[in-house]
């Protein structure tokens, strides 16, 4: 089965935000940015897939910038490609939509049975990858999927709901899954085969040139969370502290 | 790159190990077995650990995940009559080994993760590494603004840097140095972590990632010496960089304040009367026969008003703090496994000799020892410093 892993990069949260005053927006020059956490998860799903049924696994990803590193880290841990989609603008964090018509443009010209990415990314702004690559790509999505098990030309695909629901699910190939937790943790791969992945293998690049897209969705600023006014901490025994909240109940029109 | 038997295992130790062939040596003593304080709970403790490789049974070595034990601490190589290099041959190259193979408990990954992609194991921002400086009382100055030479080039490391109850140690340190007058200065963001514990894992490829980083970064400066508070890094500076090919003298903290005891005497006052014991760090005592015994014992005899008592456990006979060779990293793992901790057992043996404070002089220490006086239920009762911090009490009050 020859599965597609669609890996974004994001900023690295471990460093400040700051936004750009001129513009409005995250401000980039000193921006880190690291593979999307769950889009890591998909590639360590892909690789257990084809541990089980064998197959190409190829990872692809967008100039973001820096992403040679984690390219063949993922080399390394065991992908077979790894293909970089050169294009106008990727470095600038494109959104989701334009992210999604390059992936799916790049997609038209590579042999796949699924497509595995992240379900969600913390810069998600307009939508989430995995179903807008599904969506004009015209293939089925199911997104929140903990675990892929291939079976008669078909997949049946674990998804978790909110409240501790699952859900087993048959989806027909090819299909695309945004993935929540791969059935292991992300693996270690040690440095030495890192290195030498860079110093043996090849990443491959598609020059895509400029990606339109219909829908842009624009962003009139950017802010970052501001702290509200603290809490209350209301003392007493429970007697007292269990009229001091009718009382407040009582005074905020929240009861009668 | 990964090996597929004993032997083929065993020729890798014997050459990727200086005397490694002293492993065909091994007695089947047993020594060190018994002195390793988590033998007990190994599947292969080094002696069976050896015999198990002699009668070929690679599969049953991989298949147990109890070398993650191993704490590096070097007291079954101090105690090996072959003198086997038994902890940075035998039980880090298997580690090597069981990092190939992916077999690595998650806590570790995660150490090892942010240590290739921050340069510290702590994940912590790497343009933050000199903050602990910032809006301090003694300037304290960053070799890449500083664009002077230094006489002494101060290593603070990982846990020195970032670890709010290190900082403190990392801050005393700098008042200390102030008031003598040293002239030195710090790589700050330039400074990544020194790699030695993630070698011990058995990740020497990060290991050389991390050290070529601090190499390039050195050479860029002009110094006479290196100073550092982490035992760790003035292991790996003394032993394993100059193997990349930087050899420059490196001294760790209680050494380099011995040179200037006749400076730093006078400074000392009489803050009361207090009872402390000193634990010997692994890597300044026992590792590759640092031998630092003397000058932090030096430094807190001097205290005005410091009774100085011994542990039963003391100088090469040491009980391993728990930390090193990955441990550090892996208190789920090993409490899940074993039941106890190291740091545990040496807090009881503090408590036994009367002491009001026990001195250590390794990063890792301040927190985990503070950590085991809570969890035996005897906060209030010992307080854990840094050697360094008891001078500087002693100076500044």
């Amino acid at each position: 089965m020859d599965i597609v892993v669609l890996m974004k990069f994001v900023p690295d949260l471990v460093e400040d935000l700051e936004i750009d005053g001129s513009t409005g927006l995250l401000e980039r020059s000193f921006l880190r940015l690291i593979p999307n956490e769950l889009d890591e998860h998909a590639l360590e799903e892909a690789l257990l897939l084809k541990d089980r049924c064998g197959g190409v696994v190829s990872v692809l990803t967008l100039d973001f910038g820096d992403v040679d590193e984690a390219l063949f880290t993922a080399l390394a841990k065991g992908a077979d490609r790894a293909i970089k989609l050169t294009g106008e603008g990727f470095d600038q964090g494109p959104s989701n939509q334009r992210i999604a018509g390059a992936f799916s443009r790049a997609l038209g010209d590579l042999r796949f049975d699924l497509i595995l990415t992240g379900t969600q990314a913390v810069d998600d702004l307009d939508g989430f990858v995995g179903g807008l690559v599904a969506d004009r790509l015209e293939l089925p999505y199911v997104g929140y999927v903990t675990k892929v098990t291939p079976a008669d030309g078909e997949l049946i695909v674990h998804k978790e709901y909110p409240g501790g629901l699952n859900a087993e699910i048959e989806v027909t190939r090819p299909a695309v899954l945004g993935i929540q937790a791969a059935e292991k943790p992300p693996r270690y791969v040690v440095t030495s085969k890192v290195m030498e992945a860079m110093k043996t293998r090849k990443i491959e690049e598609i020059a895509l040139g400029e990606v339109a897209t219909e829908l842009e969705v624009p962003v009139a600023a950017m802010a970052l969370p501001e702290s509200g006014s603290h809490a209350q901490m209301i003392e007493g025994d429970a007697q007292q502290v269990a009229e001091k909240i009718v009382t407040l109940l009582r005074e905020r029109g929240i009861v009668a | 790159m990964s090996v597929a038997t004993s032997y083929e295992f065993l020729d890798k130790v014997i050459r990727a190990t200086p005397d490694g062939k002293q492993i065909r040596k091994c007695l089947q003593c047993g020594a060190c077995s018994g002195v390793c304080p988590y033998g007990f709970a190994m599947d292969y403790p080094p002696r069976s650990l050896i015999a198990a490789l002699r009668a070929d049974d690679w599969h049953g070595v991989l298949e147990s995940d109890t070398i993650w034990l191993c704490v590096s601490c070097f007291a079954c190589a101090s105690v090996c009559p072959s003198r086997i290099p038994l902890t940075r041959g035998l039980l880090a190259t298997l580690k090597t080994e069981m990092l190939v193979g992916g077999s690595i408990p998650a806590e570790l990954q995660a150490a090892l993760g942010n240590s290739r992609r921050y340069g510290n194991a702590l994940g912590e921002s790497p343009k933050k590494r000199a903050d602990w400086a910032k809006d301090f009382t003694v300037p304290v100055p960053v070799m890449a603004t500083h664009k002077e030479p230094v006489e002494v080039l101060w290593f603070v490391g990982d846990y020195g840097s970032y670890h709010p109850r290190v900082q403190q140690v990392t801050r005393a340190l700098a008042k200390v140095l102030y008031v003598l007058d040293v002239d030195f200065g710090i790589l700050g963001p330039e400074e990544n972590s020194d790699g030695d514990t993630q070698a011990f894992t058995g990740e020497w490829g990060l290991f050389e990632l991390l050290a070529r980083k601090n190499i390039t970064a050195m050479n860029k400066y002009t110094f006479r010496e290196i100073l550092t508070a982490d035992p760790h890094a003035y292991n790996a500076l003394k032993h394993e960089y100059p193997r990349l090919g930087f050899v420059r003298p490196v001294k760790h903290h209680t050494q380099y304040l011995v040179e200037h005891f006749d400076r730093i005497r006078p400074l000392l006052q009489n803050r009361g009367p207090q009872r402390v014991t000193y634990h010997d760090p692994c890597y300044l005592g026992r590792a590759n026969d640092n031998n630092i015994y003397d000058e932090p014992r030096q430094l807190l005899r001097a205290i005005p008003g410091l009774e100085f008592v011994e542990m039963s456990h003391n100088r090469a006979l040491s009980i391993c703090c728990g930390g090193g060779g990955g441990g550090m990293w892996l208190d789920g793992f090993s409490w899940e496994k074993a039941h106890t901790r190291t740091t545990e057992w040496r807090i009881k043996e503090a408590l036994a000799v009367g002491a009001d404070v026990l001195a250590v002089a390794c990063p890792y220490e301040t927190p985990r020892f503070e950590d085991a006086v809570k969890s035996t239920g005897n906060e209030g009762k010992l307080a854990v410093k840094d050697v360094v911090e008891l001078l500087a009490e002693s100076m500044f009050g």
